[in-house]
Formats: C-alpha cells, structure tokens, sequence
C-alpha cells in the first residue's frame, strides 16, 4: 500500500483513535442513566400520569440541568455516528460534504428547539 | 520430481465495487452482524425523526392545553395525518429506541470485560439484544395500541 500516512494521509474527516470511541461511550452511558432516571421518575409516580406530573418531574432545577447536558451529549453522539454513517457510504466527496453538513445544521436546530422548550418551562 | 505438499487450490471468485442489490443478498449475515446493521438502521431513523421527537417534547410539556393536542394527535390524528400513523411512527421509535440502547449496553459491556468479546458471547448477546429489543417493542406497542 502506498503511504498514508504524515503529510500524504488520505484525508477522509475520522478522528482516527480514542478521543471518538471514549466520547461515545461517555454521551451514550449519559443517555443510558437519564433514560433510568425519568423511566423511575415516571413508574414510581403514583395514579395515571396527567400533564402536573409529567411537567412536573422536568420542572425540578436538577431535571433541567440533566436534560440540558443530555440534549448536549445527544447532539455530539448523532454527529458522531451520522459522520460515521456518511464517510462509510458516499463516497462523491461532494455530497459527503453536503450531507455533513445537513447533519450539522439539523442536529443544531433540533438541540436549540429542545433546550428553548425545556428552559421556558 | 517432488509433489506439492498441498495440491494448489482452484481459483476462487474475487469481488470488487460489489452491487448492493445482487452480492450484498447472497452474504451470509450472523445474528451479531444483524444487530450491528440494526443498531446504525435505528440511529438514523431516530435521526430523521428527531423533529417528531421534540415536537411530542413539546407538545406535551409546554402547557395543559398542549398536553391536550398531544393527547389528541394520538388518539384522533392531527391534520390530515390519522393517529394510527403518529402511533405506528411511535412505536417504530420505540423499536429504534429499544434496540439502540439494548446494543449500546452490549458494546459497554464488551468495551470492559474480555470474556465478553469471545465468538460465543456474541453470537449469544447478539439473539439477546434482537429477542428483547422485540418483545419490548410489542409489550409497549400493546400498550400503545390500548390492548391492556
């Protein structure tokens, strides 16, 4: 094989190593205990769950501040597996680009319209 | 004249730029290689979905009134859409849901201990994570669907 690597590495956009496999680790296991938390938080409540009780359980600070690093962690988790995703499938640098960048712009617009519901509550 | 202590071997298909329609259906997929496709298949359908996902955040947390709507669309649609559809696409989600996390606890689980990446452990994790991401799946679709 020729060389790939130094300053003739084939430039394909993954960040070859530990910081992306630990970083999906961490945003996932972060995901993993918040879906634990409100799934308790919902079973543990007693009666039918109506509006008071479901508005209730994220209207506690430490539920909001939770929620907001999720939304964060869920934002950097999907880039990461869609880049994935992209650079495994198309290969026309082109549209890997545009669909890149589509990702970014949907993911950002998602996480802002979920944290303005969450914070205005 | 001396033989070959093998006998040379018959040539054998090579596959390049393999079409996805008529050489990816003849591979023949383990259940951990299933699981794998399935755990990237759920991640970009909840992708696609995460409109539908904060608009039910939405919807079902801004007021009463909303929670109301929320209700609704379930139950009698919203717009032109019937509220057969908003559950079908609620439990799909559910699945995509399910079987995501029930993989992602795989890879952790496979990430710290080394018994757990042997063959076997695999391939019985792997019938695992299908079997209860399913059953789940229809436990809370019944639910859904008010079957109890």
């Amino acid at each position: 094989m020729a060389v790939n690597y130094g300053t003739k590495r084939i430039v394909v956009g993954a960040h070859y190593g530990l910081r992306d496999w630990l970083s999906q680790r961490i945003t996932g296991g972060l995901m993993a205990l918040f879906t634990l938390i409100l799934l308790a938080q919902v079973l543990f409540s007693s009666g039918p769950i109506g509006y008071d009780k479901w508005a209730g359980i994220f209207s506690a600070q430490w539920m909001k501040v939770l929620t907001f690093a999720v939304i964060v962690s869920l934002l950097y988790h999907v880039w990461v597996g869609m880049r994935d995703v992209w650079m495994d499938y198309v290969q026309p640098v082109g549209i890997r680009l545009a669909a890149q960048i589509f990702t970014i712009v949907w993911l950002v617009g998602c996480a802002g319209w979920a944290i303005q519901v969450l914070w205005r509550l | 004249m001396t033989e070959l202590a093998t006998p040379p071997r018959p040539p054998r298909r090579e596959f390049r730029n393999i079409n996805a329609f008529t050489d990816l259906t003849t591979y023949r997929l383990p259940p951990a290689g299933i699981v794998s496709i399935l755990h990237r298949v759920s991640g970009v359908v909840m992708f696609l979905l995460l409109p539908f996902i904060i608009w039910m955040f939405d919807t079902s947390i801004s007021s009463e009134i909303s929670f109301e709507r929320f209700k609704a669309a379930f139950n009698s649609g919203l717009g032109f859409v019937p509220g057969v559809l908003i559950k079908l696409v609620a439990l799909a989600l559910i699945w995509a849901y399910l079987h995501h996390f029930i993989a992602g606890l795989r890879h952790l689980w496979m990430d710290m201990s080394h018994s757990a990446v042997t063959r076997e452990f695999g391939h019985t994790s792997a019938i695992v994570t299908l079997a209860l991401g399913i059953v789940l799946t229809i436990a809370l679709g019944l639910k859904l669907f008010g079957a109890y």
